[in-house]
C-alpha cells in the first residue's frame, strides 16, 4: 500500500490516535462500559476482545463518535468526540459488523458513493479508486453488484469503503466473520499494511488467534478491561500450564469431559484426535497424568496459546457436562451409515455448484464440510439436508431418500444455522411449542419434553420473553433446545459458533461432545477452524468438488514440512486450498 | 394424515400468534383501515359544495332576480356575485374566483311572461371539468325546478328523476361497502406478501423447510390466518357500515359470510405468489402495492367498468375485487336474490383456486 493514498507519516509517532479517559456508558441501568481508560497508538494494530456483550461495539461506536459516552472523554487525533463530532469523522474510517454496502450496486457504484459521501474531489477519485482497487484486488469484479460477492470479497469492499478519505485511524468491527480463512489471511494482510503505514488499526474479533497476532490487545468483560498490552504478556503467564494429551486410546469427548470435571483442569478443547488441557495455577499435574495413563495417553507440555489465558482469565471453561447430552436416551439405530451421498450434483444453468461429490457419514460420526467462501460447501451441505434438490445423485440420511421419503428423510434430522432461525415474534414458549409441534410432538409427550428443554437449558426464568432479547448464549441454548426436541439422529450445524465468543462455543461443544457420546451424528460447516478441530473427518470442498477427505491430523500431517513441524489448521486449510488451486491452474 | 392435520394446526398456531401477540402489530394491523373507511367515507366524495358562482342579469326584471335568489338558497353554493358585464363574468371565471357564471339574456322575463321558451347560457371553468360538470347539472335542476314553479303559467312540465335503491344519492352508501372490500384485500394482501418474505429474510423459512413442513402445508398454514384476518377486518367494516353509516343492507347476511371469505382467498393467494417471489420483505411491500392500484382501478370501484376500454374490461374479469364489489353492493342496497350472488361468486372461486395453485407451484418450486 501506497503512503500516497493514505497520506499519514509516522511524523507523530509519540501521540496517542485515540485517547480514553474514565469513559462509562449504560443503557438503561445496564452497564457497558465501566470507567475504561486506554489509547491507542498509530501505526499499531490493537486487537479488541473479548465474549458477547463485554462492551467492544460500544466502545467502538463512542470512538467514532456516533454515541456519546455518560461521563469521561475520549479524543481522536487531539479531537474531543464530545464537541467536535465532524473533525472525529473526518479522521476515522470505521466499518460496523454489518457494513452499509448496497447490495443493488455494484463494487464500483459502491466506491463512488462513499468517494462522494466523503468528500472526495471527483478529479481525484479515479486516482484514489486505481490505488483501492490494486490494494484489494477487487478490480476484476468492479461491474459486481455487491449482493453478489462471496463474504471475503464483501469484507474487503467495505474496509475498501471505510478507508476512503485516509483515516488516521481505522476502526473494524468483527471483520472476519463468516470469512474463509484464505481470505481472512488476505484481510489480515491489508490491514497490517496499512498499520505499518502508521495507521492506528482497531480489529474487534472474537477469534482469539487474530488477537494473538496484534501488536496489542485490549481484553474486556462486562465493561471493565481486563488486561491492555502486548498478547505476550498475557499468553505468558500460562507458561507451563498447556498439555496435549495424545494418543489417545477410545473416545477423546468422554475424556475431556472427564478431564473438565478434575478440579485442577481449568480448561479444555478437542483438537483433531488430541485434547488440549489447560492446568489450573495452583494444581500440580498428578490426576492429569493419572488420567493420561488411564487412557493410555501421551501428556506434553506444550506452549501456551493467547485462548487459553483468555479463559483463564475469564474463570475458566466449562464443566465437562452436558445436561440435555445426559437426558438423551442412545439413538437406537443398526445402521453404520447414517448420511451418505453419492455422485451428487447441483447445477446453476451452466455452472456447477457441487459436482459429482460421494461420501458416507458414519453413525456417532462429528463430520466437518470445509472449503472456501463460494466453494460449494453451502450448496452440498443444503443437498444433504434437503434444502436444495440435486440436479444429479442423490443423498441419504438414516436410509431415507432424501427427494423421494423427504418427510421420513426430515423427521430423522435437527438443523441449527448460525442464524439461530427461531421467531423473534413469538415468545421463547411459543417457540417451544412450534417447534416440538412441527415434528409431530402430541400431548402428554410434547408437554414433558417441553418441560424437559426448559429445565435442561435453564429457560424457566425467560419464557415469555422473546428469543431476541435474549444474550447470544441463551439465544443458542435455544436453538439447540429447539432442534433437539425430537430427537434426531443427526444433527446439522451450518457454522454454529461463527462470530461466538470462546466462553460460549465450548459450552455448545461439550453439549454437541454429549450427544455424540449419545450416538447422535453432527453435519457441521464452518470458515472457524477451532470448530472443525471438533470433527473426526473433514471433507474439504473447492470449486464445487470433494478434494480431500480425512481426519483433521491427518490434513495436518499434510503440509507439515520443516519450517512448519506443527501447522494448525487454518494453516493446513489455507495451505491445501492453495496446492489445489495452483494444481488446478498448472 | 392425522400426523399432517397436526403439524398444520402447530404451524396456523405459530402464524396467528406472529400476528396478535405483539400489541403494536395487532393495532396496525386493526387501527389504519378503520380509520381509512372513516376518513374515506366521510371526506371522499363526488358531491360539489360549496360552490362560488356569478350572474350576469341583463334581463333585471323579476323573473331574472328571482332566479339568481334560487341560485343563492341552493345548497351548492356558497356565494352568488353579481356582475356587471360579460367582461367582468370572464374575469372572474380567469381568476378561478368562481366556478362558473349565468348569463341571463335580455329578454329573459319578457319571453316568460309571453310563455316561450327561454335559455341561460353558462359558462364554465374547463380546468375544473369534473366539478364544474357537477354544479352545472345543478344549475340546471335550479332553473327546472325555478320553471316549475312558474309552470302553471307556461304549461311546461320538467323530468322527475327518482334514483332507486339510493333514493337520495348519499355517497356513503355506495362507498362504505365498496371500501369494505377494497381495504380487507389490501390488508390480506400485504399480510401474506411480507409472511413468507419476512421469513425469508430473518433466516427461519429454511428452518421451516428442514421441517417436516410439506409445501401444501406450509400454503395452507400461510394462507388461513390472513383469510381470518381478512374476514374478521372485512365484517367489522360492513358492520361499521351498516351501524355508524346508517348503510341499508337489505341482502341475506348469510350470502355475505360465504363470499367474503372466498374473496379474500382470492387475494391471499396473489399475496402468497408475491412472497414466494420476493427475497426481502421490500420487494414483497412493492410487488404487492404493484398488483393492488391496478386492482383497485379495474375493478369498477371509482369508474364503472362498463366505461373502460373492452381490452380493460377483459382484464378486470380476473380482478377478485370486480365480482365482489357487484356481489356487496348487492347485498348492502338491492337485495342480491341468491342466484346473482352465485353467479359472480363462480368466477371469484376460478380466480381463489387458479392465484394458489400459481402460489403451491412457486412455492414447491422454491422448495426444491
Amino acid at each position: 500500500m501506497s503512503s500516497e493514498l493514505l497520506g499519514r507519516a509516522a511524523a507523530c509517532e509519540a501521540a496517542m490516535a485515540v485517547d480514553i479517559r474514565g469513559v462509562v456508558k449504560r443503557f438503561k441501568g445496564v452497564t457497558a462500559i465501566e470507567h475504561l481508560d486506554a489509547g491507542i497508538w498509530p501505526g499499531q494494530l490493537t486487537g479488541l476482545v473479548g465474549p458477547d456483550g463485554a462492551g467492544k461495539t460500544t466502545l467502538m461506536r463512542i470512538m467514532a463518535a456516533l454515541m456519546r459516552p455518560d461521563t469521561g472523554t475520549v479524543s481522536v487525533m487531539g479531537h474531543n468526540v464530545l464537541d467536535a463530532t465532524a473533525l472525529v469523522h473526518r479522521c476515522i474510517g470505521y466499518m460496523p459488523q454489518r457494513f452499509g454496502l448496497y447490495e443493488d450496486l455494484s463494487v464500483a457504484e459502491n466506491l463512488d458513493l462513499y468517494a462522494k459521501l466523503k468528500g472526495i474531489a471527483a478529479d481525484k477519485r479515479v486516482d484514489v479508486f486505481d490505488r483501492l482497487y490494486e490494494f484489494t484486488r477487487l478490480q476484476p469484479f468492479a461491474s459486481r453488484p455487491a449482493g453478489q460477492l462471496s463474504g471475503g470479497m464483501k469484507q474487503k469492499l467495505g474496509l475498501a469503503c471505510a478507508l476512503m478519505g485516509s483515516p488516521d485511524v481505522l476502526l473494524l468491527d468483527e471483520p472476519s466473520v463468516g470469512v474463509d480463512p484464505v481470505s481472512r489471511q488476505e484481510l489480515w494482510r491489508m490491514v497490517q499494511a496499512l498499520a505499518s503505514e502508521g495507521m492506528a488499526v482497531v480489529w474487534a474479533t472474537a477469534y482469539l488467534d487474530e488477537a494473538e497476532r496484534c501488536e496489542s490487545v485490549m481484553l474486556l468483560d462486562k465493561g471493565s478491561l481486563l488486561f491492555n498490552g502486548e498478547p505476550q504478556g498475557l499468553t505468558s503467564r500460562l507458561q507451563g500450564r498447556s498439555y496435549r494429551l495424545s494418543h489417545i486410546q477410545g473416545d477423546r469427548r468422554a475424556l475431556l469431559s472427564k478431564a473438565l470435571g478434575l478440579a485442577d483442569v481449568r480448561d479444555g478443547v478437542i483438537q483433531g484426535a488430541s485434547v488440549r488441557l489447560v492446568r489450573a495455577a495452583d494444581m500440580d499435574v498428578s490426576s492429569m497424568q493419572l488420567l493420561a495413563d488411564q487412557s493410555g495417553g501421551q501428556l506434553e507440555l506444550v506452549a501456551p496459546r493467547f485462548e487459553d489465558a483468555f479463559i483463564d482469565l475469564l474463570g475458566g471453561g466449562p464443566d465437562g457436562r452436558s445436561a440435555i447430552a445426559e437426558r438423551m436416551e442412545d439413538v437406537a439405530t443398526q445402521r453404520d451409515v447414517m448420511v451418505e451421498c453419492s455422485h451428487l450434483s447441483k447445477r446453476f444453468g451452466d455452472f456447477y455448484a457441487t459436482r459429482d461429490v460421494s461420501f458416507s457419514v458414519k453413525t456417532g460420526e462429528v463430520f466437518g464440510l470445509l472449503g472456501p467462501n463460494g466453494a460449494g460447501k453451502s450448496t452440498t451441505f443444503r443437498m444433504l439436508c434437503g434444502l436444495l434438490r440435486p440436479t444429479e445423485g442423490c443423498a441419504t440420511v438414516a436410509g431415507f431418500d432424501l427427494v423421494r421419503s423427504t418427510g421420513q428423510a426430515k423427521s430423522q434430522l435437527g438443523y441449527m444455522a448460525q442464524k439461530f432461525s427461531l421467531y423473534g415474534l413469538l415468545s421463547v414458549r411459543q417457540n417451544l411449542d412450534f417447534f416440538s409441534g412441527a415434528y409431530g410432538l402430541r400431548g402428554a409427550h410434547r408437554r414433558q419434553r417441553i418441560e424437559e428443554m426448559i429445565e435442561t437449558f435453564q429457560l424457566g426464568d425467560v419464557l415469555n420473553v422473546s428469543p431476541e432479547a435474549l444474550p447470544l448464549g441463551y439465544r443458542q441454548r435455544l436453538a439447540l433446545a429447539c432442534s433437539l426436541m425430537h430427537r434426531p439422529s443427526v444433527l446439522f450445524l451450518d457454522e454454529p459458533t461463527s462470530g461466538v465468543d470462546p466462553v460460549t462455543r465450548r459450552e455448545f461443544w461439550m453439549h454437541i461432545s454429549g450427544l455424540v457420546q449419545k450416538g447422535v451424528t453432527v453435519m457441521v460447516t464452518t470458515h472457524f477452524m477451532e470448530e472443525a478441530e471438533y470433527c473426526d473427518r473433514i471433507a474439504l470442498v473447492q470449486q464445487g468438488q470433494l478434494v480431500r477427505l480425512d481426519t483433521p491430523d491427518a490434513l495436518k500431517a499434510m503440509v507439515a514440512s520443516d519450517e512448519l513441524p506443527e501447522p494448525t489448521m487454518e494453516q493446513a486449510f489455507i495451505r491445501l486450498v492453495e496446492a489445489h488451486r495452483d494444481g488446478v491452474d498448472a | 394424515m392425522m400426523a399432517s392435520i397436526h403439524r398444520l394446526k402447530t404451524l396456523l398456531v405459530k402464524e396467528l400468534l406472529s400476528y396478535l401477540r405483539d400489541p403494536r402489530t395487532r393495532l396496525i394491523l386493526i387501527g389504519p383501515p378503520l380509520i381509512q373507511l372513516l376518513v374515506f367515507s366521510f371526506a371522499v366524495t363526488l358531491e360539489v359544495r360549496n360552490v362560488d358562482i356569478a350572474v350576469l342579469d341583463r334581463d333585471t326584471g323579476r323573473q331574472g332576480v328571482e332566479l339568481v335568489e334560487h341560485l343563492d338558497a341552493a345548497a351548492f353554493t356558497s356565494t352568488v356575485r353579481v356582475v356587471q358585464s360579460g367582461e367582468e363574468l370572464e374575469a372572474l371565471i380567469d381568476e378561478r374566483k368562481v366556478l362558473l357564471g349565468v348569463s341571463v339574456p335580455e329578454d329573459f322575463s319578457r319571453k316568460i311572461v309571453n310563455g316561450d321558451t327561454v335559455s341561460l347560457q353558462l359558462l364554465l371553468d374547463g380546468r375544473r371539468a369534473n366539478a364544474a360538470q357537477v354544479s352545472s347539472s345543478y344549475v340546471a335542476s335550479v332553473a327546472s325546478a325555478y320553471s316549475q314553479q312558474i309552470g302553471t303559467q307556461t304549461q311546461r312540465t320538467g323530468i322527475l328523476v327518482r334514483h332507486w335503491f339510493n333514493p337520495n344519492l348519499l355517497y356513503a352508501w355506495f362507498i362504505v361497502p365498496s371500501l369494505s372490500g377494497v381495504l380487507a384485500l389490501l390488508m390480506a394482501m400485504l399480510v401474506t406478501a411480507l409472511s413468507i418474505a419476512r421469513e425469508r429474510e430473518l433466516g427461519t423459512f429454511e428452518q421451516l423447510l428442514v421441517s417436516p413442513f410439506s409445501a401444501t402445508e406450509i400454503i395452507i398454514g400461510k394462507s388461513l390466518p390472513a383469510v381470518l384476518i381478512g374476514a374478521v377486518l372485512g365484517t367489522v367494516m360492513v358492520l361499521a357500515g351498516v351501524l355508524i353509516f346508517r348503510v341499508p343492507f337489505t341482502g341475506n347476511p348469510v350470502l355475505l359470510a360465504i363470499t367474503l371469505p372466498l374473496f379474500i382467498l382470492s387475494g391471499v393467494g396473489i399475496g402468497l405468489s408475491v412472497s414466494a417471489i420476493s427475497t426481502t420483505q421490500q420487494q414483497a411491500i412493492l410487488g404487492a402495492f404493484a398488483i393492488i392500484v391496478p386492482v383497485v382501478l379495474t375493478s369498477g370501484f371509482a369508474t364503472p367498468v362498463e366505461n373502460m376500454p373492452q381490452w380493460l374490461q377483459w382484464v378486470s374479469v380476473v380482478n377478485p375485487l370486480r365480482w365482489y364489489l357487484v356481489i356487496v353492493q348487492g347485498l348492502f342496497l338491492k337485495s342480491l336474490p341468491a342466484a346473482e350472488v352465485f353467479r359472480n361468486l363462480l368466477p371469484l372461486m376460478c380466480i381463489a383456486v387458479v392465484s394458489l395453485s400459481v402460489a403451491a407451484v412457486i412455492v414447491r418450486r422454491k422448495l426444491e
